[in-house]
């Protein structure tokens, strides 16, 4: 059986699952729940200033009946003392020894802030702390959080403040609300921070009540701009993830992936694009604690299949296949084939094809059902009507290449192949 | 014995009740409309005799715009509330979801029109609007589906419509026919109010066309006549015996049902009911949950030939119902003027009918069947007098008609009293194009007049 036993910058844990900063890791009771549940390791939820929340907090985005595709939120960092937190975190630590601890960090904009805070928390025994230079919202407005890691200059500046202190590894959460991740990361990087996490939330509106016309979420008749998370994002992390696991600046350090993980298939997929190890938060509060039994058993199963040994075995494996445009194969071609035993006549790939791509299908009347066949000549190879048919495996993309050796573009400009071939 | 008030209120209550519950939750129906793939030139929308375009109902469910939603069906079918719960959908739209071709549950269709309308007329939503009116006026006869539908579409145009009923109520054998366990008379009132309440829509109760109105004084008051009147009472069996008190007319026997009250209308211990068309089947059913102790449908050919579905003939079999496939009655026997008894024959299949279906013809084999109760359901018959008084052409009483006009200018007609007798969507799909062809009729006068 696989070992799925994770060691992120020397810090052990049974499983790559943590659960990432935020309300499931922000008291002695959650966390406790969360390692009997099996989780491996927490991020502790945000300490630093004293803050005061509001009510309501979160909003989600529903699509096509499913419940909360994506979800935000308007929270702060925790808001309860820190001398209760470090005391829960030191109890923690005592009850599961064999879990990652990693303490979540926003301190005021000076460095003696982030000393005194350093030194308290590594006085717990804590594992390991995480920077959060991604909150997005009213920690910014106080120059914190987003508003440090937006702007590399002080990203790096916070960092060699915390690297003078720290004795204990250092992760730096990233925000998403940025062009690219890659300055602040390289600048945070070169200022010595030992690990990267990413990504936090991106400032989003989920939607607006159409009563009240208020936004969400509802907060006395005005809402804010609230942080996005959950399965809408994962794409986006994913992105930013590739981009940091590319630049030879960034790679140098391990990286903690987030963002919309749901299930081992994400995990895996953050694992391949280069991250050791993920966090975990939406998924964690839609269905509980429980839900790391399957990503568990799902990595391990997957692993023995494809006979990968320890995590390590497969980490970044897909980095280098994703490439720039202009090195893709334009001799490479496929095309549509649907298997006439399997579909069920709903027209979904000829009104796609017809209405907004390369009118390839051939509609042959029938009542009630039509035939629909691939007009190869036609097709391009989109993928559009495979990606919008209803039943597995019905329409298949079918090889059919151009010509047998490897083209990129620039090598097609200067062979003067002809354009519009379409 | 034949006898009322067999079971106690309770009793006739569950028995009674909607055999197509609703669904509990808006979430419950949003679970199901999301399965809807939303297919293009959809099945459903082909299979369905009105043309409803089911995805795009079922999408307006997922957006939340039940108002659409509504809108969407009605457009198409005005009696849309009522179909949801009295189609034959398993033949119809749910029969041809794409899904059946998946091995998966077809989506509810019909529940989920039910969703729909039934939250629009809860709310007395108007969703058309009349265009001012035009001063073309039309007559309908029968404010059954065919009519009303006719109605609804004209008055929408602008034409003030009469509609004449020879009954106290409207909705036709919607009120009339139908399983109790499928429509409440409330519900079909409702439905009524709710499609004439757009206006301009009189409907004139107890009035008769043969009786006291007539035909001619139609043509001569009205801009063009609608006739929908459907098909009238049930086939006789031309056999001996048929004359004792016991023997009843499934029409009549559902009629009283819809019309009495349960504890009301009586029937025998042992009933026989003869046909196995839907008629047959809501006879047998209803017979049973009124408390008769046996029920036996005789049918003169094979499962393979029977006219109602196969859910149809799963609720009569779960009544308890039983089935004798092969068999036709020969003759009825009974003492003091009751009847004792019924002589069967036994059938078997010869060549194939003009209908396509091979045609029973009887072996020397015959049985007796011990009943106190004989129900005749093996179709009705067009209302053959009316029509020949009026000299309409016809087909063995059922009016011929070319875009639903009749051999007579500026009469046209649609429905049961058309086909012979099929479900309420036809007759409501009837009613539009009646609609519609009257309307170019009016429209082609008042271009000749000027
Ligand atoms: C027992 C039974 C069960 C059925 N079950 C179903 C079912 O489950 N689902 C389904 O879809 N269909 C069912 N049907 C069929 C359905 O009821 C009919 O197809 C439909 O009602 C036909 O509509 P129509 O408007 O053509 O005729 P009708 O509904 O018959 O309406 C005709 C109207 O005209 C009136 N009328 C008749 N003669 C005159 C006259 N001379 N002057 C004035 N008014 C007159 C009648 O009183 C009636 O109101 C059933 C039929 C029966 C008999
Ligand atoms: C309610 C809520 C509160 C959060 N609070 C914090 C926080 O205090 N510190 C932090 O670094 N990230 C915080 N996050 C961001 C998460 O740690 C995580 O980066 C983000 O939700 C993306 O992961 P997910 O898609 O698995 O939820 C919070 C997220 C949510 C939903
Ligand atoms: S989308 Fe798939 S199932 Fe539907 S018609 Fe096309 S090939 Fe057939
Ligand atoms: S056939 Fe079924 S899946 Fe397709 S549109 Fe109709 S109800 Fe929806």
């Amino acid at each position: 059986m696989a070992d799925i036993s994770s060691d992120f910058l020397g810090i052990k844990s049974p499983n790559p699952f943590w659960l990432a900063s935020a309300p499931p890791t922000d008291k002695k009771i959650n966390v406790l729940r969360a390692f009997e549940a099996g989780w491996g390791g927490v991020v502790w939820k945000t300490l630093g200033s004293q803050v005061k929340n509001v009510s309501s907090r979160y909003s989600a985005v529903n699509y096509g009946g499913q419940k909360v595709m994506g979800f935000n939120n308007i929270e702060l960092i925790s808001d309860r003392p820190l001398h209760i937190n470090l005391r829960e975190i030191e109890e923690c630590i005592k009850l599961f020894p064999d879990r990652a601890m990693v303490i979540s960090l926003m301190a005021d904009n000076d460095r003696d802030s982030w000393h005194e805070l350093i030194r308290k928390v590594e006085d717990t025994g804590a594992h390991g702390v995480e920077l959060n230079f991604g909150c997005p919202h009213g920690m910014t407005e106080r120059g914190m959080g987003a508003a440090v890691g937006q702007d590399p200059e002080i990203a790096k500046m916070v960092v060699e403040w915390v690297m003078e202190k720290a004795t204990i590894p250092v992760i730096t959460k990233l925000t998403p609300n940025v062009h690219s991740v890659v300055p602040t990361g390289k600048a945070v990087v070169q200022a010595g921070t030992n690990g990267l996490s990413l990504i936090n939330t991106i400032q989003s509106v989920t939607g607006v009540d159409l009563d009240t016309l208020v936004p969400n979420p509802y907060v006395a008749g005005k809402s804010v701009f609230g942080g996005y998370c959950g399965p809408a994002v994962k794409p986006i992390a994913l992105k930013f993830l590739t981009t940091i696991a590319q630049n030879e600046v960034t790679n140098k350090v391990p990286i903690s992936g987030i963002g919309g993980v749901s299930t081992w298939k994400d995990a895996v997929e953050f694992m391949l694009l280069g991250a050791s190890n993920v966090q975990v938060c939406t998924a964690a509060m839609k269905h509980g604690f429980r839900i790391v039994e399957d990503m568990c058993e799902g990595m391990i199963n997957w692993m023995d299949d494809r006979g990968f040994k320890k995590l390590d075995d497969f980490i970044g494996k897909s980095v280098n296949n994703i490439t720039h445009w202009e090195d893709l194969d334009i001799n490479y071609h496929h095309i549509a084939h649907i298997n006439q035993d399997k579909c069920v006549h709903c027209g979904l790939c000829y009104i796609a094809c017809e209405d907004t791509s390369h009118q390839s299908i051939n509609l042959e009347y029938g009542k009630p059902y039509n035939t629909y066949t691939i007009k190869e000549e036609e097709c391009v190879g989109c993928n559009l009507c495979q990606l919008m048919c209803p039943v597995t495996d019905c329409i298949t993309m079918e090889e059919h290449r151009v010509a047998p050796e490897y083209l990129n573009w620039k090598q097609f400009q200067e062979k003067g192949l002809p354009l519009n071939d379409h | 014995m034949i006898k009322a008030n067999r079971l106690s209120p309770e009793q006739y209550q569950e028995n009674f009740s909607d055999i197509h519950p609703p669904f509990e939750t808006k979430d419950a129906a949003i679970v199901e409309a999301n399965r809807c793939l939303f297919c293009y030139d959809a099945p459903c929308i082909k299979a369905c005799p009105t043309s409803i375009n089911v995805p795009k109902f079922i999408k307006q469910i997922v957006t939340d715009n039940v108002k659409g939603s509504a809108h969407t069906i009605f457009l198409s079918n005005i009696m849309g509330a009522g179909c949801s719960k009295v189609c034959p959908v398993e033949k119809l739209c749910e029969g041809s979801c794409v899904y059946n071709l998946m091995d998966e549950p077809p989506i509810p269709i019909a529940k989920l029109q039910r969703y729909s309308t039934e939250i629009a007329m809860k709310n007395k939503w108007q969703l058309f609007q009349r265009k001012e009116t035009t001063g073309k006026k039309v007559a309908v006869i029968g404010a059954g589906p065919a009519g009303l539908s006719c109605a609804h579409m004209l008055s929408r145009e602008g034409v003030d419509v009469t509609v004449f009923e020879k009954e106290k109520l409207g909705g036709g054998l919607m009120t009339y026919g139908i399983a109790a366990y499928k429509v409440t008379p409330q519900f079909c009132e409702d439905e009524v109010d709710y499609i004439t309440s757009i206006g301009g829509i009189s409907i004139k109760y107890e009035q008769e066309l043969g009786r006291n109105i007539t035909l001619q004084e139609l043509r001569e008051k009205f801009d063009a006549v609608f006739l929908g009147f459907g098909v009238g009472l049930a086939r006789q069996l031309e056999i001996p015996g048929e004359e004792f008190e016991g023997v009843e007319d499934a029409i009549s026997f559902i009629y009283n049902i819809r019309n009495k009250g349960f504890e009301n209308v009586a029937v025998g211990d042992k009933v026989a009911v003869i046909g196995m068309g839907m008629t047959a089947i809501d006879a047998a059913t209803q017979a049973k949950r009124l408390g008769a102790k046996e029920v036996t449908m005789l049918y003169r050919r094979t499962q393979e030939e029977m006219p109602c579905t196969q859910a149809e003939l799963d609720i009569a079999k779960l009544d308890g119902c039983n089935v004798i496939w092969l068999t036709a009655p020969k003759e009825i026997l009974g003492t003091e003027g009751k009847v004792t008894s019924l002589i069967a024959e036994v059938m078997e299949l010869g060549e194939p009918d003009a209908s396509g279906r091979r045609s029973p013809v009887p072996t020397d084999k015959q049985f007796i069947l011990e009943v106190d109760m004989v129900i005749k359901a093996a179709g009705q018959m067009p209302y053959e007098y009316v029509v020949m008084k009026h000299q309409l052409e016809n087909k063995n009483g059922k009016i011929s008609v070319n875009n639903a006009a009749t051999n007579l200018e500026g009469v046209f007609a649609g429905g049961d009293c058309v086909n012979g007798g099929k479900e309420v969507v036809d007759a409501v799909q009837a009613g539009k194009d009646g609609a519609t062809s009257i309307l170019e009729y009016i429209a082609t006068n008042a271009r000749m007049k000027s």
